[in-house]
C-alpha cells in the first residue's frame, strides 16, 4: 500500500527548495521522519537542501517530532530551520 | 482566548485590563514586550519579516501557556505574537501572566518567552542595506529554555 503524505517547508527552506509544501507518496519502507527527509533529498538537484541544511527540525501533525517519529498515511509533515520567533 | 498570533499591533494596557477585568484575587501582574531593533549582528534593519506555520504556532503557543500554568500557580495568561513585516521599535511579542503574587508571574513570564523563542514555529528574516537574509537561531536562546527542564 502507498502512503500519500502532506508536506510543507518554511522560511530558509522553503526558499531553497523553491517549494511551500506538496503532497509526495512515499515508497513502501519510508516509515519514519528520517526516512521521509531522505526520500524527498534523493531527487536531487534543489531537493538535496533537505539533508544538507544544518539542524533542521521537524514536525510531524503540527507537534514538534524527532527523526524516529513515526509517519503513517495521511499525515502533516513539516521541514523547517530552527525557529527564530519572540 | 489566550494567544493570539495577528499581523495588528496591541495595545498593552488594554490587554493587562482585559485579563483582569471581574476579578479581584489578581496581586501581581508581569509583562515581557518584545521589539524590533534597528541593529542586528552588526548591519542595520530597516525592516524585519516574520514568517510562522498556522496552526502549529497557535497549538505550540498555547502547549507552552498550559506548561507554565502546570507549573506555577498562576491565575491568567495572555500571548500575543505578531507576523508579517514590521519596522525598528515595532512590538514583536506580548506575554502577560497574572497572579496572586510577583515570583509565580516573574518566572511563569519567563518560561513562556524562553520556550516561546525555541519551540514555536515562527521565523525572521531582516532587511539590511546589504541584502535581506534569514535571522540565525542562537544557541543562548536554547541554553535559556534547557534551563527550566526538569527530570
Amino acid at each position: 500500500m502507498t502512503m500519500k503524505i502532506k508536506v510543507l517547508y518554511f522560511a530558509a527552506l522553503r526558499e531553497a527548495l523553491g517549494s511551500s509544501g506538496e503532497t509526495v507518496e512515499l515508497p513502501e519502507g519510508a516509515t519514519t521522519l528520517a526516512g521521509v527527509r531522505a526520500v524527498i533529498a534523493g531527487r536531487g538537484g534543489a531537493w538535496t537542501a533537505l539533508a544538507q541544511m544544518k539542524n533542521l527540525r521537524a514536525a510531524v501533525n503540527q507537534r514538534m517530532a524527532d527523526p524516529d517519529d513515526a509517519v503513517t498515511d495521511g499525515d502533516e509533515v513539516a521541514f523547517f530551520p530552527p525557529v527564530t520567533g519572540g | 482566548m489566550s494567544v493570539s498570533v495577528q499581523q495588528a499591533d496591541f495595545d498593552i494596557g488594554a490587554e493587562i485590563d482585559a485579563l483582569m477585568a471581574g476579578r479581584g484575587d489578581i496581586g501581581a501582574v508581569a509583562t515581557f514586550t518584545g521589539l524590533v531593533r534597528d541593529m542586528n549582528e552588526g548591519s542595520g534593519v530597516t525592516a524585519m519579516t516574520l514568517e510562522h506555520y498556522p496552526g502549529m504556532t497557535e497549538a505550540a503557543l498555547a502547549d507552552i501557556v498550559e506548561q507554565a500554568k502546570a507549573r506555577w500557580d498562576i491565575l491568567a495568561v495572555r500571548v500575543i505574537h505578531r507576523v508579517g513585516t514590521l519596522r525598528p521599535a515595532d512590538r514583536i511579542v506580548l506575554v502577560v501572566v497574572a497572579g496572586a503574587h510577583r515570583g509565580e508571574a516573574f518566572a511563569a513570564c519567563e518560561f513562556i518567552m524562553d520556550y516561546l523563542k525555541t519551540r514555536a514555529p515562527f521565523w525572521k528574516r531582516e532587511d539590511t542595506p546589504a541584502g535581506s537574509r534569514w535571522v540565525d537561531a542562537r544557541e543562548s536562546d536554547d541554553s535559556a529554555a534547557a534551563r527550566w527542564q526538569q527530570d
